[in-house]
């Protein structure tokens, strides 16, 4: 009872909280528009999806025609503000999918870096840590070095490159059916450490893509529209509702594996539905946004030292406070004279503020 | 009737290495098995190899008839329940949301909240360990005590027919010692079953129906407190030197480790009784030493301790002159031995004791009674005591151990020149 009445008040502050900082942002930027417009811009943007069709079209791939599903989603938009076109077109198609964007990415690092440290049952835990984000950069920077003609060509090298490492890693760590998690960290660590070799190596092939390469390296939500969420969005929402019956579970992991299976968790099972997941996840946010650091690792931190160590509420609370913080954080990002990748930003602020907590003790046990 | 639990020649680890072989044990509703053995004997690998952690390599595992492989997880975990003993966590969690934890196989995955009968669980099971104080301070916060009897609760919110615990009391203050196991006797009243790994015999001699000794693997004897606690069957499992008695206050059989450290071969001989001699006999075999001891008056306190100590004491009835028997033999056993220790002996007309004590080699005196009240056969008597005091070694108890070395090192000085 308890239990559900924090959560509740919890996600609904944290909403709110996420609601307003979308507002903000969507009101900053080079033209100044008044934030009663920028609402009314944002409330006629809400689209909800009223038909799908579904058509093949054929790509040509390397000099071969390939067929490629082509979805054809239509919406039914709830509100009709009458605003200033120029304004409305600022809001909806310049700013609000980046923001969009960004919210989504930072929700999905939140949930999977929550998953993660519950998972490890160490606090230090991120969802780069067993690969993810050095495999999808693997695929990235391959794609950027070495063009493919394919729609969403690098977000899918990268998405696959994501989801390949943290399966070899998950195989090299397991052994008679059992993973064992410093195993499955050790793994994740070496792999890491090996494909940022191949990165390297890559970004030196990349001749004069060099700079577009490193600029996805440090993370960024520029040049996202609405075709981005329109893939990105469907599948953290998916995993997240997966996730959200496994709080208990993780909890229960987080006594250890032994207490674990004596209180009847099929522990193995559980930790492969919960890597699985978390990975995907990751990699979603990763393919579009390239490697943001420190979301999925302080976030779920600093929920942790709020809300306490339950995952019904944490899971929830992260999720949104990754948002929140990722749309804050990118628009700090594109406010400034020069546009930075907001992978600099989140990293500039995380750090120093995760320093401060393990100056006063708030962060200790490991 | 089927037993709650029977585990049926359990094997885990092959060959050399296994830790446990063939291991058969049964478990009666109502009943409480105590695991007792030295440490590395098996007993946790036992527990964990019935709650389902650990695989077994041979052997059958059935709780209330049904084989453990052929249970979920979770059906296992409605069955057993288990009390682990390492109870640290390292996440803040509340006291309340650990024993909830205790709810989880009776949940189904997408029930968030708890239901009325979880409420009353998790209530009882907090109120009966006296952890509810803390229902809401994080269990990181707890002392280790405190901490055991909130696992114990996550237990009992469990509703397990059988309870398997770890060692339950190993952090625990002896008033929750007692506390705990008296729970779990009371929870085996009412038909559950209860099988603990307890290093402690005498609170596993006392609480539990029957024990069960577990030595390298295997189980060496399965029965009641009295048959299992047997000084012999106990030596072999902990190489020691162990002695079983009665405990006066609670009745059941209390074990008392003694050393096996053989500083060669110093036999000690004690004349005099009451509680100073029997504090003599006690300190001296713990220190090591071959002890004899009489003659003693039935009834005595050393006699008693002696006995406990398996020395058996020469003896006499409680009254009338001592035999010229027992005076015999206590004149054998001192001669035998290098040492004599004169426990505040009191000196009667015959004076015996003197005769006994002059024939040996060194000697040495305990004193608590002044001499005038002990040595009532005159002046000749005490002359004699006198002269005994003048040659051996005053001690008092906590030194006699050193006195009795330093006695037996002159000798050999003296046996040397």
């Amino acid at each position: 009872m308890r239990t559900r009445y924090r959560t509740g008040a919890w996600s609904a502050g944290l909403a709110l909280a996420l609601a307003i900082v979308v507002l903000l942002s969507a009101s900053i930027g080079p033209v100044d528009i008044d934030l009663p417009v920028v609402a009314m811009a944002t409330l006629n943007a809400i689209g909800i999806p009223s038909s799908v069709s579904a058509s093949v079209d054929t790509t040509t791939l390397v000099g071969v025609a390939v067929p490629a599903p082509d979805l054809a989603i239509s919406y039914t938009y709830l509100f009709s503000f009458s605003i200033p076109a120029k304004s409305e077109l600022i809001v909806r198609e310049l700013r609000l999918p980046r923001i969009v964007l960004g919210a989504v990415v930072g929700f999905a690092l939140g949930t999977a870096g929550a998953v993660m440290q519950g998972f490890f049952r160490n606090p230090m835990a991120d969802p780069s840590i067993i690969g993810v984000s050095t495999g999808a950069a693997v695929g990235a920077v391959a794609t950027i070095a070495f063009p493919l003609a394919i729609p969403f060509g690098l977000q899918t090298a990268a998405f696959v490159g994501a989801v390949v490492t943290a399966f070899a890693v998950y195989l090299i760590a397991t052994e008679n059916g059992r993973t064992p998690v410093a195993t499955l960290l050790l793994a994740g660590v070496a792999i890491q450490t090996f494909l940022g070799a191949v990165v390297s190596f890559l970004l030196l092939q990349s001749g004069e893509s060099l700079e577009q390469a490193v600029y996805w390296l440090m993370g960024h939500l520029s040049a996202s529209g609405w075709d981005e969420v329109e893939v990105t969005l469907p599948v953290v929402a998916v995993l997240f509702v997966v996730l959200v019956p496994f709080a208990r579970d993780l909890n229960v992991l987080m006594l250890g594996e032994e207490d674990a299976q004596t209180l009847g968790i099929p522990v193995e099972w559980t930790k492969r539905v919960l890597l699985a997941v978390s990975s995907v996840l990751t990699a979603a946010a990763v393919a579009v946004a390239g490697v943001i650091g420190f979301v999925g690792l302080i976030v779920p931190h600093v929920m942790r030292l709020l809300v306490g160590p339950d995952h019904r509420i944490l899971l929830p609370t992260s999720a949104l406070a990754g948002a929140t913080f990722l749309v804050a954080t990118d628009t700090l990002a594109r406010a400034g004279p020069q546009e930075l990748p907001v992978g600099i930003v989140t990293a500039a602020l995380g750090a120093p503020f995760f320093l401060l907590l393990l100056v006063r003790r708030e962060v200790h046990e490991l | 009737m089927t037993d709650l639990l029977s585990v049926e020649d359990v094997t885990v680890g092959f060959g050399e290495a296994a830790i446990l072989s063939d291991v058969s044990l049964a478990v009666d509703a109502g009943a409480f098995v105590g695991l007792v053995g030295p440490n590395g004997a098996g007993k946790t690998t036992l527990l964990r190899a019935i709650n389902g952690v650990l695989e077994l390599d041979t052997g059958s595992v059935h709780v209330q008839g049904d084989a453990i492989e052929e249970c979920s997880t979770r059906e296992w975990s409605q069955r057993v329940a288990t009390v682990p003993q390492d109870t640290s966590v390292s996440f803040a969690f509340r006291v309340e949301d650990i024993v909830e934890m205790g709810r989880t196989p009776h949940r189904s995955r997408s029930q968030f909240g708890s239901t009325e009968t979880d409420r009353r669980q998790i209530a009882d099971a907090l109120d009966r360990t006296d952890t509810t104080q803390f229902r809401e301070r994080p269990i990181d916060e707890l002392s280790g005590g405190e901490r055991q009897r909130v696992f114990v609760a996550r237990a009992l919110a469990q509703d397990t027919p059988l309870l398997l615990l770890d060692e339950p009391t190993a952090s625990l203050d002896v008033n929750h010692q007692v506390e705990i196991l008296g729970l779990v006797r009371d929870l085996v009243g009412e038909g559950r079953g209860a099988l603990a790994a307890i290093h402690d015999l005498d609170l596993a001699a006392r609480f539990c129906d029957r024990i069960a000794l577990l030595h390298d693997g295997s189980i060496r004897a399965f029965g009641s407190p009295e048959d299992v606690l047997d000084p012999a069957v106990l030596d072999e499992a902990f190489a020691t030197r162990t002695a079983v008695s009665t405990n006066p206050v609670t009745g059941s059989p209390t074990v008392t480790a003694r050393s096996t450290r053989d500083d060669g071969d110093r036999r000690v001989h004690v004349l005099g009784g009451g509680r100073l001699g029997a504090r003599a006999i006690a300190t001296l075999d713990a220190a090591g030493h071959t002890v004899s001891a009489g003659v003693f008056r039935g009834g005595d306190v050393a006699a008693e301790t002696a006995a406990t100590l398996g020395v058996s004491p020469v003896t006499t009835p409680p009254t009338g002159e001592v035999g010229p028997g027992a005076i015999a033999r206590a004149h054998e056993l001192a001669d035998e031995a290098d040492v004599v220790v004169l426990a505040d002996v009191t000196v009667g007309s015959r004076q015996w004791v003197l005769d006994v004590a002059e024939s040996a080699p060194a000697v040495v005196l305990l004193e608590d009674r002044p001499i005038e009240d002990r040595v009532l056969a005159g002046e000749r008597a005490r002359a004699r005591y006198e002269t005994l005091r003048d040659r051996g070694h005053l001690a008092d108890i906590e030194s006699v151990p050193l006195a009795v070395a330093e006695a037996k090192r002159e000798l050999e000085r003296f046996a040397d020149d």
